[in-house]
């Protein structure tokens, strides 16, 4: 990216740099895409040489279990997130109640809360010593008869409510945006409100109920936290167990190639059910005014919004607030604030990072817009698709690797004895979280890049400026916004992210949510509340945003 | 006006304390082509669905076919009322084909007569070779008219269309519109258009309310319209013309510039009182023997015809439209007449 290569897209631009260029921006896309891809290869081959005693070991005694699991927790959460999603999503979009605006931005609020800590918080709420269960035997002298919080229904409840928004947000999206002119074309054919949901809202709004289901599953894919909690067996937590419980890197990998191949999977269902059809919206947004509902309705819709905020939000959040301030006293000491220091210089870090490699790459695929380029933004991409667990050990794998090299390297050449290079600093942990996180930066990144169009740059061409300048005076102001989210989104998910942090961090860097999880793998609640307030806080910032969004929409 | 299939009568909507129409009041008889013109945010997309049911009224009553489907003793939802829609933006079913728009609204006819059906609509407006397309892969006229077979195929009493044409290029609008206006024709459809572009207006509908302010200010057929607007808004939004100051000399009868004759007018003059007398570009002819002689001032080439702006000798000016190979330059003096049925004047 020099300054006296010229864009092709300018006047007068001169044609022989035209190839130059084309490769520089080539290399610079693939190099990121690298970062993504490597790992993931580093784990598919691993499916390709299996060792059989490892395979004859996982097939009888982990991989059924796992796969159970799995395929329970995946159709659990599906339908789940569906059926609470669409129809939250409906009553808010389609009709009016009081508290229907609020209740609008707030049902996505359970973004803010990591399902992981979501999970210990039900469990402290609804297990045998937890409030509910103690009062019930004081008022009944029994509460065997409440069903296990710790059970595959807990777990898929737990999930489900945590991840239900994903759903929720496309689907009010789809409805608001293009279902209520359908919706009087439908009416002005013959068919009533009712009629109209089942033939035309939901069959229209699809692709965006399928993308959210495929969202709320991946997410499940690639939790590990929740299921840790609950001691409930999956990939993730198999693969973390291979790793630190049994130092068996193999089997760890053989493990992540398998959740890679259920991912993908999923990619391709996802696929095959959004089907070939192109979705746009049926006409342009009008403004027809939501059907106000009165009397029973309407405290019944009330208390539908109360009941699902208050189990995926209110109520946990209560009980957060309650552990963490009943610790606060000894809790709230110099260790404490080296938890919040290492998780705020941490998240910085890696966002100021992510946004510059995303920015790079959605800046080489403006300028150059090539099938090469483009397909290399693609898979640089996919990394959000991929578990943290996954990356961990597709990005330590070569590191450790390349290490062992250098280690030989400079003993032969007589320089000392180092036992590691690259393995024990945070290049492994960065690695993995650009991998992961620069999806979450690009989105922002380039849809702020497509605002300015091509006439602007030429514009500003046509006044003289070099493209340094181009990008210095028009893209940077201009992006201004976009970056800022991008930095924001990534910084957020760094914070609440676990299953990379735990498994990649060098001796001694102790976030937030490796305290969360050291807590609650030692079922101190207590404890683990007041780390985990300081991560929904920061948790709260991106949905609170997507609120102000909204409403400004609306 | 029993004869009448709709009939608004002092219909208002208003949203708040904000009212958006008012006293609206016309009727349709069945097989007539209306139209509702107006400049934006005159209230003729809010009277057109209010006729739908997607706005409710305020006060007045709406009728079709003699029931009365919107007033005072209810409002009924608009999937009753049996009114077709074409809508601006067409809002297609992008999940659905071509034929599976068109049979949406024939859930209660059987499969095969289903069928049927939409191969006819199909036929009449000429995709029967796009059934299983998906609208997204037709082009704007294409997807106008399924938007069209989608709304005749349940035999509505009424079709309404807004803005029909407004997504089209300019050439295709004239070409559709004549076709939409034959297909209406031979079905014998009662149909109501909205529009702000007169030309659509005057080649699809027998009669046309120009609309102001959330009103009617007049419900005719288009010559009347341009030949004998009711007021002053009407005339200055219909077609073009030009305003000369005369006298009222006698009731009913005016002097101005350019002659002396009876008028129409909607308030009686006192002889003396100065009106305004409307001279539309046809009613002032080009005569190299006329007497009448007035400066070439403005021309602007309309390909058959040249549409002269003239400076009479008071300074005043007119507009004439000439066939074009009387090519005069700016600044030269012609001889013109009037040739005009009755005169307009407005106070």
């Amino acid at each position: 990216m020099s300054a006296e290569i010229q864009s092709t897209s300018l006047p007068m631009a001169p044609v022989r740099h035209a190839v130059r260029r084309h490769w520089d921006e080539n290399l610079l896309a693939w190099l990121i895409a690298a970062i993504t891809l490597l790992p993931l290869a580093v784990v598919l081959v691993s499916l390709l040489q299996p060792q059989t005693d490892i395979w004859a070991h996982l097939t009888a005694f982990v991989l059924p279990d796992l796969l159970l699991n799995t395929v329970w927790l995946l159709l659990g959460v599906g339908v789940g997130s569906l059926l609470l999603g669409v129809s939250l999503a409906w009553l808010t979009a389609i009709y009016d109640f009081p508290g229907r605006k609020h209740f609008g931005w707030a049902l996505a609020l359970p973004l803010a809360m990591p399902a992981y800590v979501l999970a210990f918080v039900q469990i402290g709420l609804y297990d045998f010593t937890g409030p509910l269960q103690t009062l019930i035997r004081e008022l009944w002298g029994d509460s065997r008869w409440v069903p296990a919080i710790r059970s595959r229904a807990g777990v898929i409840l737990t999930l489900t409510l945590a991840l239900y928004p994903y759903v929720y947000l496309l689907a009010r999206n789809a409805f608001q945006t293009q279902g209520r002119r359908a919706l009087e074309a439908a009416a002005s054919l013959g068919l009533s409100r009712r009629q109209g949901f089942w033939r035309v809202a939901l069959p229209m709004a699809r692709p965006w109920l399928v993308g959210g289901v495929t969202l709320a599953l991946m997410e499940c894919l690639a939790d590990f936290g929740t299921v840790a909690t609950f001691n409930y067996d999956t990939f993730t937590t198999a693969i973390y167990k291979a790793w630190f419980s049994l130092f068996n890197l193999t089997a760890a990998s053989q493990l992540a190639s398998l959740l890679v191949l259920a991912v993908l999977v999923l990619a391709l269902l996802e696929q095959h059910v959004r089907g070939d059809k192109r979705y746009t919206s049926a006409g342009r947004l009008s403004q027809m005014r939501p059907e106000r509902l009165r009397g029973w309705r309407a405290a019944l819709a009330v208390c539908a919004c109360l009941l699902v905020l208050g189990l995926a939000f209110l109520i946990p959040l209560v009980q957060l607030l309650w552990w963490a301030q009943s610790v606060a006293a000894e809790q709230l000491d110099l260790r404490y604030f080296g938890f919040i220091g290492r998780s705020l210089l941490l998240s910085a870090g890696a966002a100021g990072l992510v946004v510059l490699i995303a920015l790079a790459l959605a800046y080489a695929v403006r300028r150059k817009s090539g099938l090469g380029v483009r397909l290399a933004a693609r898979l640089a991409t996919l990394g959000y698709a991929v578990p943290g667990t996954v990356l961990a050990v597709g990005v330590f794998i070569p590191i450790a690797w390349l290490d062992n090299r250098l280690i030989e390297t400079v003993r032969t050449l007589g320089w000392g004895e180092p036992t590691q290079l690259i393995k024990g600093t945070l290049a492994v942990m960065l690695l993995a979280y650009i991998a992961r996180f620069l999806a979450v930066a690009f989105e922002p990144t380039q849809s702020a890049m497509q605002r300015i169009t091509a006439s602007q740059e030429e514009a500003a061409a046509s006044m003289g400026l070099g493209r340094r300048a181009v990008l210095r005076r028009i893209h940077l102001p201009m992006l201004r916004g976009g970056l800022f989210t991008a930095a924001l989104m990534v910084f957020v998910d760094v914070m609440k992210e676990m299953p990379i942090t735990l498994m990649t961090r060098p001796f001694g860097w102790d976030t937030l949510s490796v305290r969360v999880f050291e807590m609650t793998s030692e079922g101190q609640w207590e404890m683990a509340a007041l780390p985990a307030v300081a991560i929904v806080l920061a948790g709260l910032i991106p949905v609170i945003l997507l609120a102000l969004h909204t409403e400004k929409q609306a | 006006m029993s004869a009448s299939l709709l009939n608004l009568d002092q219909v208002e909507v208003g949203y708040g304390d904000k009212t958006v129409l008012r006293d609206l009041s016309f009727a349709l008889a069945p097989g007539e082509i209306g139209c509702l013109l107006g400049p934006s945010g005159c209230g003729k997309t809010t009277a057109l669905r209010a006729i739908a049911g997607f706005e409710t009224i305020r006060a007045g009553r709406i009728r079709l076919n003699g029931d009365v489907i919107a007033g005072a003793d209810g409002h009924w939802p608009p999937q009753r009322r049996g009114i077709g829609m074409v809508f601006q933006d067409y809002a297609l079913f992008p999940h659905l084909t071509v034929a599976g728009n068109v049979g949406f609204g024939l859930g209660a006819l059987d499969k095969g007569a289903r069928a049927a059906k939409v191969a006819e609509l199909l036929e009449v407006v000429g995709l029967a070779a796009h059934a299983n397309d998906y609208t997204h892969a037709l082009s704007g006229g294409q997807q106008q008219r399924v938007a069209l077979a989608r709304a005749l195929a349940p035999e509505p009493r009424l079709l309404l269309l807004d803005e029909p044409f407004s997504n089209l290029d300019v050439e295709l609008r004239e070409r559709l519109s004549q076709e939409v206006r034959d297909i209406l024709k031979a079905r014998g459809m009662t149909a109501l258009l909205v529009t702000h572009d007169q030309h659509e207006a005057f080649a699809l509908a027998d009669r046309i309310g120009v609309m102001d302010g959330g009103q009617l200010r007049q419900w005719d057929r288009a010559y009347a319209l341009y030949h004998e607007p009711a007021d002053r808004f009407v005339a200055d939004f219909v077609g073009e013309g030009a305003f000369l100051p005369a006298t009222v000399i006698a009731p009913g009868e005016l002097s101005f510039e350019l002659g002396q004759g009876p008028y129409l007018a909607t308030q009686e003059g006192r002889p003396g009182q100065t009106l305004q007398v409307l001279l539309r570009p046809d009613d002032v002819l080009h005569d190299d023997h006329s007497a009448l002689q007035a400066r070439v001032v403005k021309k602007a080439f309309r390909g058959a015809q040249f549409l002269y702006t003239l400076a009479l000798p008071s300074g005043a000016t007119v507009l004439s439209l000439v066939p074009s190979h009387h090519d005069h330059a700016i600044g030269e003096l012609i001889g013109i007449r009037l040739e005009i049925d009755h005169l307009i004047a407005f106070s």
